[in-house]
C-alpha cells in the first residue's frame, strides 16, 4: 500500500514538474487574469472614480466593499487576540515566584 | 510599561520626533490618493507616535490612549468605512459604496469621490492605529501578570 501510494506520488509530481512549463509566464498581459477585468480598470478609472492613482481607485472605489471587510476581520482579529491572550489559560491565576521559577532561572 | 524610561536626552529627543511622526501620518493619509500610502499606513505611523509617548512619558502622556479606549476606538473606526457605506445607500445608490449618491451634493462628481474616499481612508486609519495599541497593550498587560515586567 506505501508503495503504490509513493509511487503514485512521484507520478503526480512528475506530471505537475511537466505542466509547469505550460503555465503563463508571470506578469504576462495575454493571461485570463488579466484580460478579464485589467483593462477596463486601466481604461476607466480616471473617470469613474476620479482619483489620479489606478490603485487607489481599484482598491477604495471598484473593491470597496472588499476593503471593507478586510478592516473587519483586522478588527476582529485584534479584539481575539486580546481576548486570548488577557484571559487566564483554564480559569487558573497563574503562578508567581514558584519553584519551578527558581529552578528555570 | 507602566513605568517611563526616559532620561533628559530621550525626552528631549521624542519632544522633536512624536511632532514630526504625527504630520507624516496625516501626510500620508491625505495623500494616499495620489502616491504610495493610505488608510492602513497612516494608522501604523499614527500609532508608533502614541507608543512612542508612552514608552517614554508612561501612562501619564498627554498624547496617550488608555485602557479600553482603544478597542472601542478601534470599533468606531470600522464603523465609519461601514457607515460611509450606508451614507451612499440613504443617497439613492443601487450598491455599497457608489460615491456618486453620497448625500452631500458637490460639483464636480468627483468631488464626492475623493470626499468617499477620505472618510473611508480615515475609518481604515483609525481602526488599524486602536488594534496596534491594543494588542500592545494586551501584550504588555500578559507579561505584568505572569511577572515578566515590572
Amino acid at each position: 500500500m506505501r508503495g503504490l501510494v509513493a509511487v503514485l506520488l512521484a507520478i503526480m509530481t512528475g506530471l505537475f514538474c511537466l505542466v509547469i512549463t505550460y503555465l503563463p509566464k508571470i506578469g504576462s498581459a495575454d493571461t485570463a487574469p488579466n484580460r478579464h477585468v485589467t483593462p477596463v480598470y486601466i481604461a476607466r478609472s480616471a473617470e469613474d472614480t476620479g482619483s489620479p492613482n489606478i490603485v487607489t481607485g481599484v482598491i477604495i472605489d471598484y473593491r470597496g466593499f472588499d476593503t471593507m471587510w478586510e478592516t473587519s476581520v483586522m478588527f476582529l482579529a485584534g479584539v481575539t487576540t486580546v481576548l486570548v491572550l488577557t484571559s487566564n489559560t483554564m480559569g487558573r491565576k497563574p503562578e508567581k515566584d514558584g519553584e519551578e521559577g527558581e529552578v528555570i532561572k | 510599561m507602566k513605568e517611563p524610561f526616559g532620561g533628559l536626552i530621550l525626552n528631549v529627543a521624542f519632544r522633536l520626533l512624536v511632532p514630526f511622526t504625527i504630520v507624516y501620518a496625516i501626510y500620508v493619509l491625505c495623500l494616499g490618493e495620489y502616491s504610495p500610502g493610505g488608510g492602513f499606513q497612516a494608522g501604523a505611523v499614527l500609532s508608533v507616535g502614541v507608543l512612542l509617548s508612552r514608552l517614554i512619558l508612561g501612562e501619564n502622556a498627554k498624547f496617550n490612549v488608555l485602557g479600553k479606549t482603544s478597542v472601542v476606538l478601534a470599533g468606531v473606526g470600522t464603523f465609519i468605512y461601514a457607515f460611509t457605506g450606508w451614507l451612499t445607500l440613504f443617497g439613492g445608490a443601487k450598491f455599497f459604496l457608489d460615491y456618486n449618491y453620497m448625500p452631500i451634493h458637490m460639483e464636480p462628481q468627483h468631488e464626492m469621490h475623493a470626499l468617499g474616499i477620505f472618510l473611508i481612508e480615515i475609518g481604515v486609519a483609525i481602526c488599524v492605529m486602536m488594534t496596534i495599541i491594543n494588542l500592545l497593550d494586551a501584550i504588555v498587560k500578559r507579561g505584568a501578570d505572569n511577572g515578566d515586567v515590572e
